[in-house]
């Protein structure tokens, strides 16, 4: 029972993270309905900007708090610059060409950024500075970590506080009318190049906070984490409803918790040892399950593959996502 | 297309193609190897051609039929397994096994939008190099991430491709004659995509990849052409994983990582998507790249900052990437590009 609470509080901590890198990905596809395949890395830049100044204030005396908050406060800005040179570079230039050139810009972006940031921070990881005191508080027989308490209410103040922009402010409207239709919205006085550059730029800002939990609470940051992260946090805006900014948030979570507990449970189901029947001395199975020993066909190292998994049971069966509205086949 | 004239150039670079292992072995054997994989990544290119050119897909995980073909061939010759199976039994087992692995990645995603495909084949990739890193256990299929290692070479007869052998005065190495054979393998794939290009299968594919509504009312049957284009697309890969393995003796999930399935793309997107010769020349052209940054950009920066500043391995990447974003931006066609497709790509749509 502890086992399957430990797994639920560890599947919320990582699926907040894809909640909110799954925020971006969600934002860019709603009102351009294209997939910002650089994403992944502007968030692993986020995490790596944010660790080089963590560890340069570290030992200076300053509180903990401060010294992380610092972190975060360099990543954000760096983020959108990054996210809105991207937006600029990538996709504004072939706004109107077929879809497959935006997307092979924004691969080779990708690229680039990714390599780029082995350029400057190099092969190794960067660890995370042992700063923070990380008090664990017993939760009904499992274990809760204050940067876990701290990674799920952060994601869930920044949930509330995009949902708060998008349908409660005159830009949010902005936003939501050029997702609806581009050309009207223009008509209505909107400028579309701003709205689109400013969804890139805040999913961008989004992505970068992510970035830091997400390292901060594996313990380092690494060039090439934005690409698994990226395809898990893309994998959650599929499952949700991809442009649905809730469905997006709901799909980051249920994504967490199916990585986590399949990661945890994986093991024992696929161990034949333990199905019916089998060690009973029946034959080439009887033997290899003799003395309680194990036949695992698929581990835990096997995590990488659930959310990819999870994708491609949602585009078979509800390609519209959980909340979403129906994708059309193409436009 | 058979004047004289034609014929004589055709002739001409069929000649310099036959002597050309021979000029390169003078200068060393090594660039017969460099010459080798060139033509290995032109097989890549020409695969995913198929899909990405004709076809108009977006595929990222290409690579991953290029090792399910080399693990093919790498278990069913060597000691792994104990198989030792001649070549021109594995090499069709390969190619058919990577089809299959092609429709089986096709047939949930294809009814899909482009963009989606991209992103489950580049997750396909990723998990077909999982599977064959931990595959060793419960039971050992792939040996997991230390690979597998000697792997038969090819055997004709009484010829054994790792050796050397001398003819008519003429010393053929194991490289000289794994070049000859990879050139008959092109030979036959350019001429499978030239005959593919102007038929009926290759005309529904540029349909789908122009306007895919208007080509199902026009009676095509997207879902399987498309599917057609994948399965295609993969055998292809498989072969030129057959060949890899065999070239190698060794094979392991190291050499299938996404930045091979990048490298094959940029090659296809430089040298002009859907154009058979433009694909060729972009393949080769991004092939000595790495060669060409060895012995200029390393010297370079040795002479200027007295030591290696960038790695020649990350220069790499960093210029395929470039040339991704380049080549859409300023010639989305192509260098090369196919006269229709010319006209799609620069056709502005609202």
């Amino acid at each position: 029972m502890d086992i399957l609470l430990q797994q639920i509080i560890n599947g919320l901590t990582t699926g907040s993270v894809y909640a909110v890198v799954a925020l971006g990905y969600t934002m860019v596809y709603g009102v351009i309905q294209l997939i910002n395949f650089a994403h992944g890395e502007v968030v692993m830049i986020g995490a790596m900007v944010a660790f080089s100044v963590i560890s340069s204030l570290a030992g200076g005396g300053l509180p903990p708090l401060v010294i992380v908050l610092a972190g975060v406060i360099a990543a954000i800005p760096a983020c959108m610059v990054m996210g809105y040179l991207l937006e600029r570079a990538a996709y504004r230039p072939l706004r109107h060409a077929p879809r497959l050139a935006p997307l092979i810009t924004a691969i080779g972006m990708s690229i680039i950024l990714q390599h780029l940031a082995l350029l400057v921070w190099g092969r190794n990881p960067l660890a995370f500075p042992q700063i923070i005191d990380n008090r664990v508080f017993a939760v009904g027989g499992a274990a809760i970590s204050s940067v876990q308490i701290a990674i799920i209410l952060l994601s869930l103040i920044m949930m509330a506080g995009l949902s708060w922009f998008v349908y409660r402010t005159r830009f949010g409207i902005a936003i939501r009318a050029t997702a609806e239709n581009v050309h009207v919205a223009g008509l209505m006085g909107i400028n579309a190049d701003r709205v689109i550059a400013a969804t890139f730029v805040i999913g961008a800002g989004l992505g970068a906070v992510a970035g830091v939990m997400y390292g901060s609470y594996y313990g380092i940051a690494h060039y090439t984490m934005g690409f698994s992260l990226g395809l898990k946090a893309f994998s959650a805006a599929v499952l949700g409803g991809i442009g649905n900014i809730a469905g997006a948030m709901l799909g980051g979570i249920l994504l967490g918790l199916v990585e986590a507990l399949g990661t945890g449970y994986v093991g024992d189901l696929t161990n034949l040892c333990r199905w019916p029947g089998a060690g009973e001395g029946m034959g080439w199975m009887g033997e290899r399950c003799a003395d309680g020993a194990h036949f695992v066909l698929f581990g835990s190292n096997y995590q990488e593959v659930f959310a990819f998994l999870m994708l491609i049971l949602v585009l078979v069966f509800r390609p519209s996502g959980l909340l979403g509205e129906r994708v059309s086949e193409r436009a | 297309m058979s004047t004289t004239k034609e014929r004589f150039g055709l002739a001409l670079i069929a000649i310099a193609l036959i002597a050309l292992p021979f000029v390169l072995a003078s200068a060393g054997t090594a660039w017969v190897r460099i010459t080798n994989f060139a033509v290995l990544f032109v097989l890549l290119s020409l695969g995913l051609n198929i899909v990405v050119g004709f076809a108009g897909l977006l595929d990222l995980g290409y690579v991953a039929f290029y090792a399910v073909g080399a693990y093919v061939y790498a278990l069913l010759a060597s000691p792994h397994f104990g198989l030792h199976l001649p070549f021109w039994v594995i090499l069709p087992i390969g190619a058919a096994v990577a089809c299959i692995a092609g429709v089986i990645l096709g047939a949930p995603t294809l009814r899909l939008r482009g963009d989606y495909l991209a992103i489950v084949t580049l997750g396909f990739g990723e998990i077909v190099r999982i599977f064959m890193n931990n595959l060793s256990a419960p039971i050992n299929l792939t040996n997991g991430p230390k690979g597998i290692s000697r792997i038969d070479s090819f055997q004709i007869g009484p010829i054994n491709f790792a050796g050397s052998d001398t003819f008519a005065g003429l010393v053929f190495s194991g490289p000289i004659k794994y070049y000859y054979l990879l050139m008959l393998v092109l030979l036959g794939v350019i001429v499978i995509n030239r005959r593919l290009q102007d038929s009926r299968i290759g005309r529904a594919w540029v349909a789908i990849r122009e306007d895919e509504i208007a080509a199902k009312a026009s009676g095509i049957n997207t879902r399987n052409i498309k599917l057609l284009a994948f399965a295609m697309g993969a055998s292809f890969g498989g072969i030129a994983g057959g060949m890899f393995a065999a070239m190698q003796t060794f094979v392991s999930p190291e050499s299938f990582v996404l930045n091979e399935s990048i490298m094959v793309l940029s090659m296809v997107v430089l040298g002009g998507m859907g154009n058979i010769w433009g694909v060729i020349a972009g393949a080769v052209l991004l092939s000595f790249v790495p060669e060409l940054l060895r012995y200029t950009v390393e010297p370079a920066q040795v002479a200027l900052f007295g030591k290696l500043l960038i790695d020649p391995e990350v220069l790499r990447m960093l210029v395929f990437g470039a040339a991704l974003v380049l080549t859409m931006r300023f010639r989305p066609a192509g260098l090369w590009p196919e006269t229709r497709h010319r006209r799609e790509m620069s056709e502005n749509r609202a």
